[in-house]
């Protein structure tokens, strides 16, 4: 398409008429016109759609102190982490031997029980009691609970089945037990988080 | 707006001509309710539950926005504002239950809403836009019915809630920060309950606005009827008042009888128990299951337990999304020149077994997953999934329809109301002229 450029003579007198005729010039400011409320508007939605993220007091809860010294081996606790529950298992040398004797590669999230667990204190097993599923509690750290065809923990609600390592058997769920960040403060107490 | 002979708004009163050239709200509603919009004579009982659900939706708004007055959105307080609604509220048990059971009784019209333009295909063009409008009025009813459910802090709203924002985690890489962005932290909790409070009640009027161009859109070509004929003139229509406006409110009564009976007899029938069990995050209910009128898709969810190319989960989820927005393609997957199923007589049936797989979805949905009705919720996805892209585009193109009536007037002198074919209908006028 021609333009104002081309077909006028350099220094040829400008009427408004030619400034409407003129398309490149037009689209040039109104394009940049929207670009910018466009940039503007998603500046203005920023500080909204950030003041949906978690607050400073829900950050804050990020770390707990979990006491292991009345757990005996076979037992596990729940504790609660960020608001979730945390499972905390001392695993009896039958399950460690049991998850042991599962080739990791076999699994649908491969892992063994040495890489979800604190070197030499393999039969202490903490992952969050979160169904990677839908994030139901699973069965199988309480008294009595059910623990499901491998032994460790099960969800009811969609049919997930963990083994002891907390890994994922069958069932619809994805993930592995998450196991959170934490560390041994001494023998007997671990911080997460 | 409508057809040439519809009745224009005359106002006599002084008052009612000056407010007339100034905003004239009584003539948009005479336009749209009144003897100003010319509808279809033959018009069945089906044609109630427009009107009803638009009734359900005020009933849900006046009794939220009062509940809204005496109830605490804090994860503290929540539970206990609401056993105070039920216990010192002067007939605030009344206003609860109303609301409660509101939310069914909306979805109950609005199912057999949805289910009245299947059959009759008013999906079809030229009334495509009101499809669409509709299926987005029915996904902004399922977020605020989710949203709603989850305001009691009871366990199953707790976990309803743990549950539904978990689909999010399914997607891929982002997904849990999407969730926990959503929820405002790691779990549901006060920041959850919080803005789906806000949420709650800012959806009923999208609804209500999204509603308004649902209505907008139907007065462009006007009501379908049950024969499925377009209107060929005055012959054909009566004016909608005084003649459903009649109609209507005799429905409304019935309605009425029903969702009364609810409320006073058997208040709980469609809640669940440990609804009434303070929310605890650290045990799940034994079953988690949604309310009913979900229950279908969440049976859609559940039923994809094998990883393949995706992982079950995000399958899941993505089936039960795709089951709904499915819909949005009815129009284009469905080809047949004939609207009513009145005479689509294979059609017909297979209508009729897709209900029958909906129900069956539906109980898998609040039955527990035994290995049995794993399978059962697979069959019936699977059949679910195949109606729509399968079967409905090649029985439309295959199906040879029963000759129509040459007009509605005709089908209702005959005395069939549009439900038999005609002898003197030819093959010529098989498809509606238009």
């Amino acid at each position: 398409m021609a333009t104002a450029d081309t077909t006028l003579p350099a220094g040829a007198p400008h009427s408004a008429d030619d400034v409407v005729a003129d398309p490149r010039r037009r689209d040039y400011m109104q394009i940049g016109a929207v670009a910018f409320a466009g940039i503007g508007a998603g500046v203005i939605a920023l500080p909204l759609i950030n003041s949906m993220n978690p607050s400073a007091d829900v950050l804050a809860l990020s770390s707990t102190q979990v006491d292991l010294s009345a757990i005996q081996p076979g037992q596990s606790i729940k504790a609660e982490f960020r608001k979730q529950p945390l499972f905390v298992r001392n695993l009896t040398p039958a399950e460690i031997a049991a998850a042991g004797a599962v080739p990791a590669d076999s699994l649908r999230d491969p892992q063994t029980l040495e890489e979800r667990t604190k070197a030499g204190k393999t039969n202490w097993l903490v992952t969050l009691g979160v169904c990677t599923h839908l994030g139901c509690v699973p069965l199988g750290a309480g008294e009595g609970e059910n623990k499901g065809p491998f032994g460790g923990y099960f969800c009811p609600c969609h049919g997930s089945a963990y083994d002891t390592a907390g890994r994922i058997r069958s069932g619809p769920a994805p993930l592995n037990l998450a196991v959170p960040e934490y560390e041994f403060t001494s023998d007997t107490a671990i911080t997460v988080g | 707006m409508s057809f040439p002979w519809a009745k224009q708004y005359e106002p006599k009163h002084p008052t009612m001509q000056w407010l007339d050239s100034r905003l004239p709200l009584p003539r948009f509603v005479y336009n749209a309710v009144g003897a100003g919009y010319p509808v279809p004579r033959n018009l069945n009982y089906f044609w109630n539950f427009g009107v009803l659900a638009g009734v359900a939706l005020v009933c849900q708004i006046v009794t939220g926005i009062v509940l809204a007055m005496h109830f605490s959105s804090d994860a503290a307080t929540a539970f206990t504002s609401v056993e105070h609604i039920m216990r010192d509220v002067n007939g605030g048990w009344f206003l609860r239950y109303a609301h409660a059971n509101g939310a069914s009784m909306f979805f109950i019209v609005v199912y057999i809403h949805i289910c009245r333009g299947l059959y009759y295909g008013s999906y079809k063009a030229p009334r495509e836009m009101i499809w669409l409008l509709g299926v987005v009025i029915f996904l902004l009813m399922m977020a605020t019915a989710f949203m709603g459910y989850v305001l009691p802090w009871g366990q199953m709203s707790f976990w309803g809630a743990q549950v539904i924002t978990g689909f999010f985690s399914a997607i891929p890489v982002v997904g849990d920060s999407i969730r926990i962005w959503l929820l405002g932290g790691y779990a549901p909790d006060a920041a959850t309950l919080n803005r789906f409070f806000s949420l709650h009640y800012l959806l009923p009027f999208v609804i209500a606005g999204a509603i308004i161009l649902h209505i907008w859109a139907l007065h462009i070509p006007g009501s379908n009827n049950p024969t499925g004929v377009d209107v060929k003139g005055p012959q054909d229509t009566v004016p909608f008042h005084p003649y459903y406006t009649a109609k209507d409110g005799f429905g409304l009564g019935i309605f009425l009888l029903v969702f009364a009976a609810l409320i006073f007899f058997s208040p709980n029938l469609l809640g669940h128990p440990d609804n009434y069990i303070q929310a605890n995050p650290l045990s799940t209910p034994a079953h988690i299951v949604p309310e009913w009128y979900f229950l279908p898709f969440y049976a859609i969810l559940k039923s994809f337990t094998f990883d393949f190319i995706l992982t079950a989960k995000l399958w899941g989820v993505l089936a039960m999304f795709g089951s709904i927005l499915l819909l949005f393609f009815l129009p284009w997957l469905d080809s047949s020149p004939v609207r009513s199923s009145n005479y689509r007589p294979v059609y017909r049936w297979f209508l009729i077994v897709l209900l029958a797989d909906v129900f069956l979805l539906g109980y898998v949905g609040g039955a527990e997953a035994t290995a049995r009705n794993v399978i059962l919720g697979q069959i019936a996805t699977t059949y679910y999934f195949l109606h729509f892209l399968v079967i409905l585009p090649i029985v439309s193109a295959m199906e040879r329809p029963r000759p129509l009536p040459n007009s509605i007037t005709e089908a209702v002198l005959k005395g069939k109301g549009g439900t038999a074919p005609t002898k003197s209908a030819v093959e010529g006028n098989m498809v509606p002229a238009e």
